[in-house]
C-alpha cells in the first residue's frame, strides 16, 4: 500500500475532490462522445497524427485557450480569497499552490503556446512557404508541449502541485522546505514542454531564413514574420538555460546535489539567476510577437503601411540583445551593492527606449489613415496607453533604489500584469480574432467580440489598478490573507469584482466562437479585412498545401501590392506539390515522454528506465525509417482550386 | 471612449494616491532612506505620468482625426516609409528620460545604500536580524540582548541590521524606513536606517518563504535614546538567559508572539559572516547555521556581505 500512498494528495480539501471528479466526468464524456460518433480515426489521421502547420497552431491554440481556463480560475480563486481580510476561503497551504500553478500555467502553458500557436498558422503563409522546414519536428514540439502541460495539469489530484511560486526559489523550493512531489512535476513538466519549444525555435529560424517565397528578402518580410523570427532567436538562446537549471534543481531534489543549497558550498541564489536568464528573455519571447499581431492589425485597420519599418525591424533587434542583459533587476534586493544595481538599472531603462520607438511607430501608422473599429484593432487601440501604463510603471520598477519599496509587492503584481494581458493576452485575441477567418472560413461575430473586449478591458483596470495602491501601502504579494487594520480590503475587493468582469469577459470569447460557429455567414471571401500580407492571398479555407503556385514578392505588403499596384502574385503554373507524410511518431514519442516524466516525480525508476528506452526506440526507428513524402498530382491540385474558386466566386 | 475609460482611470489611480485620505505606507517615510526613496516614486511617478499623458493625447487625436467614419468613401491613406527627422524625435525624447533617471536611480540607490547624510559621524547600533520559518529574531550584540518578533531601535541614530536567514530567502522590509534587502543562509546582507520619529512601524518578510508567510511580520519601535538605555536596562534585569536549546526550539517551524532574552543566539550560533560564511566553495567540511567550530584557518575567506 506504501507504493499507492505517494500518490495521494498531502493537502484534500473538497475544492480538490470536486475537481478531481469533474475531470473524470470529462474525459469519460469525451472518450464515450468520440466513441459514438466514430470519431476515433477521424481524430487520429486529421489531427493527432497532422504534421500541417496549421492543424498544430490551431492546436496550440485551442491547448492555451484551456490552460487560460484553468489560470483564470486559478486567478479568481485568489482574488476571491483575499476579496476581504481574514478569509478561510483556501488555507495558506493550498493559495500557495493555486498562485504557483497560476503563474506557470498562464506563462509556461497558456501564453506560450499561444504565440507558438499563432506563429505556426501565420508564419507559412506570410512568407509564401507550404509548411514548416520541419514538419514532423513541429508535430514533435506540440505534443511535448501538450504532454509537458498534461503532467503538470493532473499534478494537483495526484500527489499535489508545486508551491513554491512560479519562480521556484530554492532553498524553498528544495526537499527541506517542499516536501511533496509538486515541485518535481514542476521540474518536468517545464522540462519536457521547454524541450518542444527549443525544438520550435530551431523550426522556425530554420522556415524563416530558408522558405521564404522568391523575391522576399529579409527586409520585405511582414512584421510578424519578423517578430517570429527575433522571438525563435531569442528562445535558442534563452532556453537552454533554463533546461539546465531544471536539471540541476531535479538533481538537488531527487539526487542528493547542493547546487541550489545553502550549506555544502551551494547556493542559493544560483537558481534565481539562473531563473531570470532565461525568465526575463522569455518575457520579451512573449512580448515581441505580441508586437508583431499590433503591426499587422494596426496597419490593416488603418489602411496604411507600417510607419518605420526600418526601425521596428531594429527596435526589435535590440530589445533581443538587451533582453539578455538585464536579468537582476529581479533582485536588486539581494545584496550586491549600488554599482551592480546601478548598471542592470540603466540597461533596464534603456529598454525602454525601443519600445518607446514601437508605440510612436503604431500610432504614426495611424496618422493619416483610414481607422476602422473592428474588434482586433479595438484590441489593439487599447492595447496603447495601457501598455504605455503597464511600461513606464516597468521603467518606475527599474531605479533600483525605488524597486527596494515595489520588490515582492502588488506594485510589481499590478506591473507585470499590466503589460502582460494588455500586452500579450490582448494580442492574442486581437491575432484570433483577425486570422479567425483564415483557420475556419468564417468570422467571429463583431457585436459579441465588442462586449468582450469591454468586459475585459474594464475588468482589467479594476483588477489591477488598484494593486499599485495596495502595493504602495505595503500589501506584500503572495499573502494568502491579510488583517483588518491593514485597509487593504476595500482595494481588494475592487480587484475581485474586476476579476469577475474579466471572467465574463471569457465567456462571452467562448460563447462568440459557438455563436459564430452557429449563426455566422460562410461567405466571407479571401480578404475579409482588406489585409495587406501574403497569407490572405490563401483562398478560403486554405487547402493543406497552402499555394498552389508559389508566390512572387516585391514588398512587406505583397498582397496590397497585388490589388492595389497591379503586380502579379502568381506567375508559374500548377506543377504537382511536394507534402510531408503524416506520423503517428510525435504523438508517441510525446507520450513516452509523459510516462518518462510522470515516472520520475515519484521516483518510479522502472517506467522510468522502459520510458527512456522506448524514446530511443522511436528515435532509432525514424533514423531508419524511409518516408519521402508524397506529391499531390497536378489535376488533385488543379480541382481543389476549382471548387476553392467556386466557393469564394460564389460568395462574392 | 475607450481611451477615455483608460485615462479616467489612470486619473483616478494618481488622485488616490496624491489625495488618498491616509498616506500610503512607502510614501508616509519616516527616516532618511524611506524620504528619499519616497522621493525618487514621487519624481517618477511625475516623469511617467508626462509620457502617458503625450501617448494618449497622440492617440485620441489620431483616432478622432483619421478615423473612417469622418473620411470620405474614397479617401485612400498615403504610402509614408518614415521619416528620418521624426524618428530621431522618438529615440531622443526616451533617451534623454532614461538618461535623467538613471543618473536619479544610481545616486539614490547610493543613498540609501549607505549612512544617511548627517549620520555618517556616529558609530552605528549593530542589529543582527535574522529569519527562521516564520519569525524574526533580533540579536543585539553591544547591549547583549535578543528578542522576537519586535525590534527596539534609538531614534536619530545608525542602525545596521545585518540580515540573514535560517531557512529560505526572506526579504527583511520596514516600509516606513526603508525598503527590502534579502535575508540569505549562507551570507550576512546590510541594511542602514535611521528613525527620526518615535513611533511603531510595521515590519515584515516580503519574500514568499511558505506556509507561514502571511503572518511573517514584526513591530519597529523607535524610541528616543534615553527610552532605548531605559528599555536596555531593564531587560537585563528581568529577562531569561537564552540557551541555545532555546534557541534551537525557537527555530522549529510555526509562529510566536514576542519573545525577549538576555543573552544572543551570536554566542553559539554566529552569523554566516567573515569565517563563518557560507561559501567555502568546494570544501567539504560540516557546515551551518549551528556550526561553531574555529573557522579561523579560513579567514581570508571573502565577505559576501554587501558593503
Amino acid at each position: 500500500m506504501e507504493f499507492f500512498e505517494r500518490f495521494a494528495i498531502p493537502h484534500p480539501s473538497p475544492l480538490i475532490y470536486a475537481s478531481m471528479v469533474a475531470i473524470g466526468l470529462t474525459m469519460i464524456a469525451i472518450v464515450v462522445g468520440i466513441t459514438y460518433f466514430k470519431k476515433w480515426g477521424y481524430l487520429w489521421r486529421e489531427w493527432l497524427t497532422t504534421v500541417d502547420h496549421k492543424r498544430i497552431g490551431m492546436m496550440y491554440i485551442i491547448s492555451a485557450l484551456l490552460m487560460l481556463f484553468r489560470g483564470g480560475a486559478d486567478a479568481v480563486m485568489m482574488r476571491l480569497q483575499t476579496a476581504v481580510p481574514d478569509n478561510t476561503f483556501l488555507d495558506a497551504q493550498h493559495y500557495n499552490e493555486v498562485f504557483t500553478t497560476h503563474g506557470v500555467v498562464m506563462i509556461i502553458f497558456m501564453a506560450m503556446a499561444f504565440i507558438i500557436g499563432m506563429m505556426n498558422f501565420v508564419v507559412p503563409l506570410q512568407i509564401g512557404a507550404r509548411d514548416v522546414a520541419f514538419p514532423r519536428l513541429n508535430a514533435i514540439s506540440f505534443w511535448l508541449y501538450f504532454a509537458g502541460a498534461m503532467l503538470f495539469n493532473i499534478s494537483f489530484v495526484i500527489g499535489g502541485s508545486p508551491d513554491a511560486g512560479w519562480t521556484n526559489y530554492f532553498p524553498l523550493a528544495g526537499t527541506e522546505f517542499s516536501e511533496t512531489v509538486g515541485v518535481n512535476y514542476y521540474m518536468w513538466a517545464l522540462q519536457i514542454s521547454g524541450i518542444g519549444t527549443l525544438m520550435t525555435g530551431i523550426n522556425f529560424i530554420v522556415t524563416i531564413l530558408k522558405m521564404r517565397a522568391p523575391g522576399m528578402t529579409l527586409m520585405k518580410m511582414p512584421m510578424f514574420t519578423w517578430s517570429a523570427l527575433i522571438t525563435n532567436v531569442i528562445i535558442v538562446f534563452a532556453f537552454p538555460v533554463l533546461t539546465i537549471a531544471l536539471l540541476m534543481g531535479t538533481l538537488d531534489r531527487q539526487f542528493g546535489t547542493h547546487f541550489f543549497a545553502s550549506t555544502n558550498g551551494g547556493m542559493d541564489m544560483l537558481w534565481a539567476n539562473l531563473f531570470w536568464v532565461w525568465g526575463h528573455p522569455e518575457v520579451y519571447i512573449l512580448i515581441l510577437p505580441a508586437f508583431g499581431i499590433y503591426s499587422e492589425v494596426i496597419s490593416t485597420f488603418s489602411q496604411r503601411n507600417l510607419y518605420g519599418y526600418k526601425s521596428m525591424v531594429g527596435s526589435m533587434v535590440l530589445i533581443s540583445f538587451m533582453s539578455f542583459l538585464v536579468w537582476v533587476h529581479h533582485f536588486f534586493t539581494m545584496g550586491h551593492g549600488p554599482l551592480v544595481n546601478g548598471i542592470f538599472s540603466i540597461t533596464t531603462m534603456a529598454i525602454a527606449v525601443p519600445t518607446g520607438i514601437k508605440i510612436f511607430n503604431w500610432l504614426l501608422t495611424m496618422w493619416k489613415g483610414k481607422i476602422r473599429f473592428t474588434v482586433p484593432m479595438l484590441y489593439s487601440v487599447g492595447f496603447i496607453p495601457l501598455f504605455t501604463i503597464g511600461g513606464v510603471t516597468g521603467v518606475m520598477l527599474a531605479i533600483a533604489s525605488a524597486d527596494y519599496q515595489y520588490h515582492n509587492t502588488m506594485f510589481l503584481v499590478a506591473h507585470f500584469h499590466n503589460v502582460i494581458i494588455p500586452g500579450v493576452v490582448f494580442a492574442m485575441l486581437a491575432g484570433l480574432t483577425y486570422w479567425w477567418p483564415k483557420m475556419f472560413g468564417f468570422m467571429l461575430n463583431e457585436r459579441i467580440g465588442k462586449w468582450g473586449f469591454w468586459f475585459l478591458t474594464v475588468g482589467f483596470c479594476l483588477a489591477f489598478f488598484p494593486m499599485y495602491i495596495t502595493g504602495l501601502d505595503g500589501q506584500a504579494r503572495r499573502m494568502y490573507t491579510y488583517s483588518e487594520e491593514t485597509g487593504f480590503g476595500p482595494l481588494n475587493m475592487l480587484s475581485f469584482f474586476g476579476a469577475g468582469l474579466m471572467a465574463i469577459a471569457f465567456i462571452l470569447i467562448v460563447y462568440n466562437v459557438y455563436y459564430s460557429f452557429r449563426y455566422a455567414p460562410r461567405n466571407v471571401g479571401q480578404d475579409p479585412w482588406n489585409a495587406r500580407s501574403l497569407e490572405w492571398a490563401t483562398p478560403n479555407p486554405v487547402p493543406h498545401y497552402n499555394f498552389s503556385v508559389t508566390p512572387v514578392v516585391n514588398s512587406s505588403e505583397a498582397f496590397w501590392d497585388s490589388k492595389k499596384n497591379g503586380h502579379q502574385l502568381f506567375k508559374d503554373k500548377i506543377d504537382k506539390i511536394h507534402m510531408p507524410n503524416n506520423s503517428g511518431l510525435p504523438i508517441i514519442i510525446a507520450g513516452l515522454f509523459f510516462v518518462f516524466g510522470f515516472s520520475f516525480v515519484f521516483g518510479i525508476w522502472v517506467g522510468v528506465i522502459a520510458a527512456a528506452i522506448g524514446i530511443f526506440g522511436c528515435m532509432a526507428y525514424r533514423t531508419f525509417e524511409k518516408d519521402h513524402g508524397h506529391y499531390i498530382p497536378v489535376e488533385e491540385i488543379q480541382e481543389t482550386e476549382m471548387k476553392l474558386e467556386v466557393r469564394n466566386n460564389e460568395n462574392r | 471612449m475607450k481611451l477615455k475609460l483608460a485615462f479616467i482611470a489612470f486619473a483616478m489611480l494618481l488622485t488616490t494616491i496624491l489625495a488618498g485620505c491616509e498616506p500610503l505606507l512607502v510614501l508616509d517615510p519616516k527616516g532618511p532612506q524611506a524620504e528619499t526613496t519616497a522621493n525618487v516614486i514621487w519624481l517618477s511617478i511625475l516623469t511617467m505620468a508626462i509620457i502617458v499623458i503625450v501617448v494618449i493625447t497622440l492617440l485620441v487625436i489620431m483616432l478622432y482625426k483619421y478615423r473612417a467614419s469622418k473620411q470620405s468613401e474614397d479617401y485612400e491613406p498615403p504610402h509614408i516609409e518614415g521619416n528620418p527627422f521624426v524618428e530621431t524625435i522618438i529615440v531622443a525624447v526616451p533617451v534623454i528620460i532614461v538618461l535623467f533617471l538613471s543618473i536619479v536611480s544610481v545616486k539614490s540607490t547610493y543613498e540609501v545604500e549607505s549612512i544617511p547624510e548627517g549620520y555618517d559621524n556616529q558609530e552605528p547600533l549593530v542589529i543582527y536580524a535574522s529569519s527562521s520559518n516564520w519569525k524574526w529574531h533580533f540579536s543585539y550584540p553591544e547591549q547583549d540582548i535578543e528578542t522576537v518578533n519586535y525590534v527596539f531601535l534609538p531614534t536619530n541614530r545608525p542602525v545596521e541590521f545585518r540580515l540573514y536567514s535560517y531557512g529560505p530567502i526572506t526579504s527583511f522590509w520596514i516600509p516606513q524606513l526603508a525598503g527590502q534587502k534579502y535575508a540569505m543562509a549562507d551570507m550576512v546582507t546590510k541594511i542602514n536606517i535611521v528613525a527620526e520619529t518615535p513611533g511603531d512601524y510595521g515590519g515584515r518578510n516580503a519574500n514568499f518563504s511558505g506556509e507561514g508567510f502571511a503572518e511573517n511580520t514584526f513591530t519597529a519601535t523607535a524610541l528616543t535614546n534615553d527610552e532605548f538605555n531605559k528599555w536596555v536596562e531593564e531587560i537585563h534585569s528581568t529577562a531569561d538567559q537564552l540557551t541555545e536549546e532555546q534557541f534551537n526550539k525557537l527555530l522549529k517551524p510555526g509562529h510566536l508572539g514576542q519573545m525577549t532574552f538576555t543573552g544572543t543566539h551570536l554566542e553559539f550560533a554566529p552569523a554566516p559572516e567573515g569565517e563563518h560564511g557560507g561559501h567555502h566553495h568546494g570544501e567539504t567540511q560540516e557546515e551551518g547555521q549551528s556550526n561553531h567550530e574555529d573557522h579561523s584557518s579560513h579567514s581570508n575567506h571573502e565577505d559576501h556581505s554587501s558593503h
